[in-house]
């Protein structure tokens, strides 16, 4: 088990030695500069202070040294300071980390609760309603965008209802309730399309293990209908669930980003946007870093939990 | 002939054609279909409520919003199908290459893929459009980059199973050059998983342009897409909302359209793929 997780441990730093490189090279090799995007259309900023400027921020170094320097930074746990604010990056990104964090979660947590009883429903009424309410509820939560439901959950549940903010964000730590409720519609958002497509393989993968002959045995020896389904065949069926929602990961900490524009919440994603459009290098490596390192680390948890469900997995 | 009354037997692909079917006819004639010049301001008609005459309302310019609906649907269509033609041609001659040459050529490219696949894709995405600046190739090409890793996965595999056929055993035997084989006899043995990859990839495009264009990395207005749309009417919730809620519903069925017809293309091709 041990030689199992360093191994992926290992292919996970190879990944991420190589998002280093492609950010680092892709925010410098496109078009667009700092310095110009800083100054603005300021013409009395002559030649000489941008050179002065470029040196200042370390861009008049050969690229391979600027990476060396950068690389050596993150091996230390400092990830450079913005161009713009001039606070260190990591400072921000600690501030900004809870929001995101808590974002997925929640989005994880509704998606589960939806998805489980709900394509455990349907695996055990095959045909009936309930497996057609959610098999439709699964095919039109994947088609419609993470964005456009967000803005009909505005819709409904604010400016109908007003039963949440349309957007805004409290600390948890100054007004816990409000910090609850500005998160409420952000994750619901994003949850729901999780939830239609982890319903969709929770239906499919626990009907296909409902047909297996250990299943027929459980039923046979007169267990009862619950014990068959969450004791023998639902853990059986999880392999597929996991595989889905670790995939489906990616696209959360992906749908965060437009979720937390629409929703005003001050994560790590609008952290990135902010840093992309005024060209700010290190606050963008930065929160990619993070976000493709949180990315690489739940692969490398769903592989361990692949494990753990299944002990044939740990010794293939 | 069999072939085609096959397909047709699935419900999913019949229900996902017609869908994609009445969004590219839409998006063809979208000229002569509109009741009203998607661009033109029409200050006296602003911000109407959905009626008979304009079934979505209009916007704040007073331009109908079906008419832009459907005139988003070509510049949507028009990057999915681009940028994933571009992505299928680019991913299935990366894969195909590494799953028959194995060795080296593999290592580089799977590495290379990994490496794409360890960012979140909208992330990607956006930091490329936000340094090289958005607008229709634009956008395009940068789907197709963040597409063509899971093309090279899916060509892959496909072809590395192919090669163990028998089949290509015998040609191997008779002396075939390697390059020949790989065209003649694995390429089509192996193109099943990558059509029914690019179906559901084109889904996955038109959300992808949606997305993109909500955060103004799309074409530039007055063109209208349905991504921009849904943005422009964020605003303006509370007094008209079907300036969002109108192009969100043509992201939706377009996007179950092409994944239905993905789902029953499966079934169809590949049954040993069937889930239950």
């Amino acid at each position: 088990m041990i030689s199992f997780l360093l191994q992926r441990l290992g292919l996970a730093l190879i990944s991420l030695f190589g998002v280093m490189i492609l950010v680092f090279a892709m925010v410098r090799l496109v078009p667009g500069d700092v310095v110009t995007n800083l100054i603005g259309l300021d013409t009395n900023i002559t030649a000489e202070r941008r050179e002065e400027l470029r040196r200042l921020f370390g861009l008049d170094l050969p690229i391979q040294t600027q990476f060396a320097k950068w690389f050596g930074g993150v091996l230390q746990a400092d990830l450079g300071s913005s161009l713009r604010t001039e606070r260190p990056v990591l400072t921000d990104l600690a501030l900004r980390f809870p929001v995101t964090l808590q974002l997925t979660l929640f989005a994880l947590v509704i998606a589960i609760i939806i998805a489980v009883p709900l394509g455990v429903a349907a695996a055990n009424n095959r045909g009936k309603w309930i497996d057609t309410v959610a098999s439709s509820f699964a095919l039109l939560g994947i088609a419609a965008p993470s964005f456009w439901i967000a803005i009909l959950c505005v819709l409904f549940f604010s400016l109908q209802l007003r039963w949440f903010p349309p957007s805004g964000y409290a600390l948890f730590s100054e007004d816990p309730i409000g910090n609850l409720k500005s998160m409420f519609l952000p994750s619901l958002a994003l949850g729901l399309s999780l939830a239609a497509a982890t319903t969709r393989i929770v239906r499919s993968s626990l009907l296909e293990v409902l047909m297996l002959d250990y299943t027929r045995t459980a039923r046979a020896k007169g267990l009862t209908e619950r014990a068959v389904v969450y004791r023998h065949a639902f853990r059986n069926a999880l392999i597929p669930v996991v595989t889905v929602i670790g995939l489906q990961i990616g696209n959360l900490l992906g749908g965060t980003v437009i979720i937390e524009q629409i929703f005003g919440l001050p994560g790590i994603g609008r952290f990135a946007l902010e840093g992309i459009n005024l060209r700010d290098y290190p606050v963008v490596q930065g929160a990619v870093l993070v976000v493709a390192a949180g990315f690489v680390l739940v692969n490398v948890l769903v592989d361990v939990l692949y494990a753990l469900i299944d002990p044939r997995v740990r010794f293939a | 002939m069999i072939f085609f009354k096959q397909l047709l037997r699935s419900p999913s692909i019949l229900i996902g054609g017609v869908l994609v079917l009445v969004m590219l006819l839409s998006a063809l004639f979208a000229a002569q279909i509109a009741p009203f010049d998607p661009i033109a301001f029409n200050t006296e008609d602003r911000l109407q409520n959905p009626s008979w005459q304009h079934l979505f309302g209009t916007d704040i310019y007073g331009r109908d919003t079906f008419s832009r609906v459907l005139h988003g649907a070509r510049q949507s269509l028009a990057v999915a199908f681009l940028s994933v033609s571009i992505a299928l041609l680019v991913g299935g001659v990366a894969g195909s290459l590494a799953g028959f040459y194995r060795g080296w050529v593999d290592t580089i490219i799977m590495r290379f893929t990994d490496i794409l696949l360890a960012f979140p894709a909208i992330l990607l995405a956006i930091a490329l459009l936000a340094f090289a600046g958005g607008g229709f190739w634009n956008l395009t090409l940068t789907i197709a980059v963040v597409y063509a890793a899971p093309f090279t996965r899916v060509a892959r595999a496909s072809v590395m199973r192919v090669r163990e056929e028998v089949f290509v055993e015998a040609s191997q035997a008779l002396g075939n050059k390697s390059s020949l084989i790989l065209l003649r006899h694995v390429l089509p043995n192996a193109l099943s998983p990558l059509i029914i990859e690019t179906s559901l990839r084109l889904a996955f495009a038109i959300l992808s342009e949606a997305s993109l264009s909500y955060l103004g990395l799309g074409p530039q207005p007055p063109a209208p897409s349905w991504g921009q749309m849904i943005a422009d009417g964020r605003q303006l919730l509370e007094t008209s909302p079907w300036i969002s809620v109108g192009p969100g519903i043509a992201i939706t069925i377009t996007v179950l359209g092409f994944n239905l017809l993905g789902d029953g293309l499966r079934d169809t091709l590949d049954p040993r793929l069937r889930k239950a």
